[in-house]
């Protein structure tokens, strides 16, 4: 029998839903069979947390006295420079930014102790940050130059926006070479010594709704420890890849792109993290609420590690150089028991992704909608699905005019 | 039972055979686990000392007596519990499972002190400096 999502929040706001965690759904259908299980259960909770480069926040300083146009000037938050080219006061805080001395990769590899991220992460935790400014000067704007203390509570608006998170399905790491690999994925030892992954696999919110049946504009989704919004898809949104029986994709696949107010999230779920060799990033908690409308809702829901296949890919040559090398496809079930079988060969894994914290997400989710706190929203708009022909493109190359050209 | 110790060398101590002492005067049993000797700069050697027999007692009253800092390794290998989020990007490089999964299902990491040499492959993998190593 279907239901509605009208029909769900008023179970909600009445204490009458049945909500469980896209891990306990699997007991569930065990249990009762898909049919019962489609019937009794309202809603499957979600989660993630993993890094997720694309993040960042946008903030309003409020104006100083006399008032000053940071838009096209300079400015840092504990040194991280961060971009400002908006309005007068109005910044925004990406993830992946460095300090300008930051050494970077001058002494191989670099650290990256400090970053976007981490000013995010101290941000929501309410500690003092350093403000500097450097702007031309105005007329209406007179000031040239700042250097103050600021903090989260002292700002207007503060409001995480991530152009892409929630990545559907993920590359697993490899390295063939002879040398250690630096990367977005961690530490790659040489001669296929550990193969590296992320993704909360049967956990993982896009995984739950592989076809964006639920998923859409305007959801409303746990975010960082507070409350988020789906935006839009997110940027490299990729729906039409190869999928598996159960319509999950093969590869990398969609995003989201989310947002929601950061002086409502949590330090303990958005955390600076430092790649050593290859910059700062953000790791973002995230969970989505799928209501169960139908025994096809289920089905998609009661999705396993089993039954969630990732590509292999080498990170030495594969990646670097964007061909589209797949050594070979394992499941998440064979990721997460901490070794995996290649060439014949014995490869440990390590995960990026915490399963253990997306868990808690889940977890958190469930108690939030189970106290009838939080409502589930008809999406407003559909995300691309897989026969969409929406596709993501590669740069094409094209030589500049030289300057002398111009005229 | 051995005891996982670092020991801390003068700079003038680089060119005596301390460890060849420990061994034939003393009778203990020594793995070196890991060390560090540059001229003119102190040395660090993480070992793993056991008595079988040997004089303990007098061999650290000799270690003292030379200059040569005795550290149990756990004070020097710390674990910041609330910084880790149980990612298990430290798990496969770890060479001695001082780092480990214990659980499958459960997908949390545990740190087992005695395991660890203070490789400090730990603290470039993990990206939430939730390791520290004061092995320098």
């Amino acid at each position: 029998m279907a239901k509605t999502i009208q029909e769900i929040n008023h179970k909600i706001k009445t204490g009458r839903a049945v909500v469980v965690t896209a891990e306990e759904i699997l007991e569930v259908v065990k249990a009762k069979g898909p049919k019962q299980a489609a019937a009794q259960v309202d809603v499957v909770t979600t989660g993630t947390f993993a890094p997720m480069c694309s993040s960042g926040a946008y903030v309003n300083l409020g104006h100083a006295q006399p008032r000053m146009k940071m838009g096209g000037g300079r400015v840092t938050l504990n040194d991280v420079p961060v971009y400002a080219g908006f309005a007068a006061v109005d910044l925004f805080i990406g993830a992946t930014a460095i300090p300008d001395d930051d050494p970077r990769n001058k002494v191989f590899p670099g650290a990256f102790p400090y970053g976007g991220g981490h000013v995010i992460e101290d941000l929501v935790a309410g500690k003092d940050l350093r403000l500097t400014a450097g702007a031309y000067g105005t007329d209406c704007y007179p000031r040239k130059a700042l250097d103050t203390l600021t903090r989260l509570a002292d700002m207007n608006e503060a409001v995480l926006f991530n152009m892409r998170n929630a990545y559907q399905n993920y590359n697993v790491a490899v390295n063939l070479s002879e040398r250690v690999l630096y990367t977005y994925m961690g530490v790659l030892q040489p001669r296929l010594r550990n193969a590296n992954y992320c993704t909360a696999g049967q956990l993982s919110p896009l995984l739950n709704d592989p076809l964006y049946r639920t998923i859409g504009v305007g959801t409303r989704i746990f975010l960082g420890g507070g409350v988020g919004y789906v935006v839009s898809q997110g940027t490299q949104h990729n729906p039409g890849v190869r999928r598996t029986e159960r319509g999950l994709p093969r590869v990398g696949s969609g995003t989201l792109a989310v947002t929601g107010d950061l002086k409502r999230m949590s330090p303990r779920w958005l955390r600076g993290a430092s790649f050593t060799g290859y910059g700062v990033t953000l790791t973002v908690g995230l969970g989505i609420p799928i209501p169960i409308l139908d025994e096809e809702m289920l089905y998609y829901t009661s999705v396993s590690d089993a039954d969630i296949v990732g590509p292999v890919v080498d990170y030495s040559e594969a990646y670097p150089h964007g061909k589209a090398e797949i050594l070979a496809e394992v499941t998440v079930a064979e990721l997460r028991s901490g070794e995996i079988t290649l060439n014949g060969k014995k490869v440990a894994t390590a995960g990026l992704s915490s399963y253990a914290r997306a868990r808690e997400v889940a977890q958190l989710l469930k108690d939030w909608i189970a106290a009838g706190e939080f409502l589930l929203d008809e999406p407003l708009d559909h995300l691309p699905g897989p026969e969409s022909g929406y596709a993501f493109k590669p740069l094409t190359e094209r030589p500049a005019a030289s300057s002398g050209d111009r005229g | 039972m051995p005891k996982k110790l670092v020991l801390h060398f003068p700079p003038h101590l680089i060119d005596q055979p301390i460890t060849y002492r420990l061994i034939k005067d003393f009778g203990l049993v020594v793995n070196i686990l890991r060390a560090r000797i540059t001229p003119r700069e102190w040395g660090r050697m993480v070992v793993e000392l056991t008595e079988d027999g040997g004089r303990w007692q007098d061999a650290m009253d000799f270690l003292a007596e030379a200059g040569v800092g005795v550290e149990p390794l756990a004070r020097e290998v710390l674990r910041h519990e609330e910084r880790c989020i149980h990612c298990t990007a430290c798990v496969a490089p770890c060479p001695t499972k001082a780092l480990d999964v214990p659980d499958r299902y459960l997908m949390e990491v545990a740190f087992d002190q005695d395991r660890c040499i203070a490789c400090e492959i730990c603290q470039k993998v993990c990206p939430y400096q939730a390791m520290e190593i004061l092995f320098d």
